[in-house]
């Protein structure tokens, strides 16, 4: 089953490598990660989605604690939350390629020398469909963002304010 | 008062209590050697031969006073030859600091001479680590690490300081407001929930166990155990690293369980029906294999580490917190109870473990087993020395036949299982504590890899004595050829030097010892010197650790002591 974690990270240099070099060594396996600003400029904030066990997922939870950076760990996949992935593909321009967009809701972004790059960010399976009904029609370059993702209504991921 | 950097890191030091600092100078930690001449009055610095033997000396001073010890080295190799130390005291839980020089910021990232990124290697092996580029970092950075260090489950902290950083001046305040470490907080007490829990299902138990680890000895609940074990009359097997928890000569004492523990004990826990894991943290070793581990029980486990909670056994009831603190609220709690039957059937296993146990056999006078001689020096210690070993089959032999009456008197290095651990250690251990008797026992093979710090033991004068146990083999790799690789004995045979001529050209009294009358005498001997002294002791070069649990086989398939191939006269003599 997939899992989705957001961890909040202080924005010091070389958290990342210390959290990319605890999944490697701890031999869990990681669908995406994502890392970027929040709100608080103290403060980064991960996505990681894991295809993983409860168990598994919980000594996750419980590995990131132990890392000195890492300010708060929570499973938004407990409780209603949305995610979205962005991908950018580069596909040959034509009416059928444009027409699977707007399909999708992807939008065209930039349309020069026969080219066309469509941008798309929706749930993950989402993105995957929509790559999946432009694979026929052949595609040139492709980029994924990874998924983020925010608890729904009033639940929250945030650091303590005593902290921040 | 305006301070450079290097005179800085002394002053956090002094203001964090260190007396001593086990180190190596060179080019990008010398601004901080050089301010040592203002400190050596308030603190001492203890010159290694190699920068490993620093990180297992203060590994040792750390183990045996429970303060944090400190090494410090230079940049690039001086940094790299500390890692197997950090590694060490990481496994073992340690808390040590170690300081090491790194270039210059301004050329940081440009492969200049000497430099190594030191913290990137080291991110999976201490608690944490820190970079350190600016002067006026260093000390809310230093005060950071031995909190880090020391607190919570404790471990080791590496701080790398640039060059530019130690030559830079500003003012110096040693900050006494709370540590702002928003992602720090460490386990420390149980829920009621927790306790209530745990102590229904200790009333329930006909057959409980308490496996007593390292946590015991460092959260300080030799007592708490002691209360609970007596009044809920609860058997108590220890770890490798737990020894000490718990006086061996008491009755409710049952010894060290795992690849090496008493047969009784492993025996014991296979058959529990409950288990309570305090501070240990289920390692391979002790477990064996794990699907048929202690099949039958119903465990409570407590460990400062949440992580370690349910990691390779899953438990009833998970604790994290700091054991002692959950101890004692737990004993309000525990009734006075009565195992009987469970505890006599304990005793019948441990009388055939006994029967089977090498001590008794009466060797021929020209052989020296290894075992024999380590229970002579234990007799002949009064069994009160602090006995620091390295890592092999006399390290099995020392938990085996060196029985320990307090906590923190055995020092070894147990999940890394560091050979050359043992000796640098022990000199770290003697300067920690003066008044104890210390012995490294290590094997021929293990002392050669750290023995350069003989002079470091002379140079200090360090009263530690060193018990080489001479079996011209790598022992304990030499016993799993004979078992799981038909006696193909390649790579463990050892062409040694004359240990007592090695010792001597150090300046170091030594002596040799191959018969067992002549071992009471020779222990006198090296702890009547005051300064360090080697004994070896010529031991049978084929000899085998009794009873051994192959690695991943089920806890209770033991391999257990022939009557007669490696003790020809065994049945004569028993």
């Amino acid at each position: 089953m997939k899992h989705t974690l957001v961890a909040l990270v202080e924005n010091e240099p070389g958290v990342l490598n210390r959290v990319a070099s605890l999944f490697r060594r701890r031999n869990f396996n990681i669908d995406s990660l994502t890392v970027g600003r929040t709100e608080d400029p103290n403060v980064s904030r991960m996505t990681i989605v894991l295809d993983s066990s409860v168990a598994r997922v919980d000594q996750v939870q419980k590995n990131l604690y132990k890392l000195v950076n890492v300010i708060q760990v929570d499973e938004v996949t407990h409780q209603p939350f949305v995610s979205r992935d962005l991908a950018l593909i580069k596909v040959r321009a034509s009416a059928e390629a444009a027409w699977i967009a707007s399909q999708f809701g992807a939008r065209i972004i930039d349309h020069r020398e026969d080219m066309m790059i469509l941008d798309l960010s929706d749930e993950e399976s989402r993105v995957e469909q929509f790559i999946e009904a432009l694979r026929p029609h052949g595609i040139i370059e492709l980029v994924r963002t990874g998924v983020v993702a925010m608890g729904q209504g009033s639940h929250t991921v945030q650091a303590a304010p005593q902290f921040a | 008062m305006e301070l450079t950097g290097a005179e800085i890191i002394w002053e956090c030091l002094l203001q964090e209590g260190v007396e001593v600092v086990y180190g190596y100078p060179g080019g990008a930690i010398l601004p901080t050697y050089d301010a040592l001449s203002k400190y050596e009055d308030r603190i001492k610095h203890v010159l290694v031969r190699h920068e490993q033997g620093a990180t297992h000396m203060a590994d040792g001073y750390a183990r045996i006073t429970g303060k944090v010890g400190v090494a410090m080295a230079t940049s690039g190799p001086g940094a790299t030859n500390m890692v197997t130390g950090i590694a060490t005291a990481m496994m073992d839980s340690v808390p040590i600091v170690c300081i090491t020089g790194q270039v210059p910021s301004g050329v940081l990232g440009s492969d200049a001479f000497q430099e190594t990124d030191i913290t990137g290697i080291t991110i999976p092996i201490t608690k944490h680590n820190f970079l350190v580029t600016d002067v006026r970092q260093i000390a809310p950075v230093m005060r950071k690490a031995f909190h880090i260090a020391r607190t919570g489950r404790p471990g080791p902290v590496l701080v790398d300081i640039t060059k530019d950083a130690q030559n830079q001046k500003t003012e110096f305040v040693y900050p006494t407001e709370p540590l702002r470490m928003p992602g720090y907080v460490p386990a420390s007490a149980a829920t009621p929930d927790q306790i209530e829990r745990a102590m229904e299902l200790l009333k329930s138990a006909e057959r409980p166990l308490i496996l007593a680890g390292h946590g015991v000895n460092m959260s300080g609940a030799e007592r708490a155990l002691l209360e609970l074990a007596e009044r809920a009359q609860i058997p108590v097997a220890l770890t490798l690293l737990g020894k000490g928890a718990m006086p061996e000569s008491h009755p409710l004492c049952l010894g060290m369980m795992g690849m090496h523990g008493a047969a009784a004990v492993n025996q014991a826990i296979q058959g529990a029906d409950l288990l309570l894991a305090f501070g240990m943290r289920f390692d391979d070793r002790v477990t064996g294999n794990l699907r048929t581990y202690s099949p039958n029980s119903r465990k409570i486990h407590i460990d400062i580490d949440a992580s370690e909670l349910n990691k390779n056994v899953k438990v009833d009831v998970g604790i994290a917190g700091d054991l002692r603190t959950v101890l004692e609220q737990m004993l309000p709690h525990v009734p006075t109870l009565s195992h009987a039957a469970w505890l006599g059937e304990i005793r019948n296993w441990q009388e055939d473990t006994d029967e089977r146990d090498i001590i008794h056999y009466v060797a021929p006078t020209d052989k020296l087993y290894a075992a024999h001689a380590i229970r002579d020096l234990w007799e002949a210690t009064g069994g009160d020395a602090i006995v620091v070993t390295d890592v092999g089959q006399h390290q099995m032999w020392t938990a085996q036949y060196y029985l320990n009456q307090r906590p923190r008197s055995l020092i070894t290095s147990g999940g890394l299982g560091t050979m050359g651990f043992g000796f640098p250690a022990a000199i770290g251990v003697k300067m920690g504590s003066p008044n104890d008797t210390v012995w490294a026992i290590v094997g021929d093979g293990g002392f050669q890899m750290t023995l350069c710090e003989l002079a470091t033991a002379a140079q200090e004068n360090v009263n530690v004595n060193i018990a080489i146990m001479n079996n011209a083999y790598l022992g304990m790799v030499r016993q799993w050829q004979e078992f799981f690789y038909e006696e193909r004995y390649n790579a463990t045979p050892m062409h040694n030097p004359d240990f007592v001529k090695l010792a001597e050209a150090y300046g170091i009294p030594a002596r040799r010892v191959s018969r067992r009358e002549e071992i009471a005498d020779a222990v006198a001997w090296a702890q009547s010197i005051n300064g360090p002294t080697l004994v070896e002791f010529q031991v049978e070069k084929a000899d085998i650790v009794y009873p051994m649990v192959p690695a991943g086989a089920d806890l209770d398939k033991m391999i257990r002591r022939p009557s007669a191939p490696n003790l020809p006269d065994w049945s004569e003599n028993h």
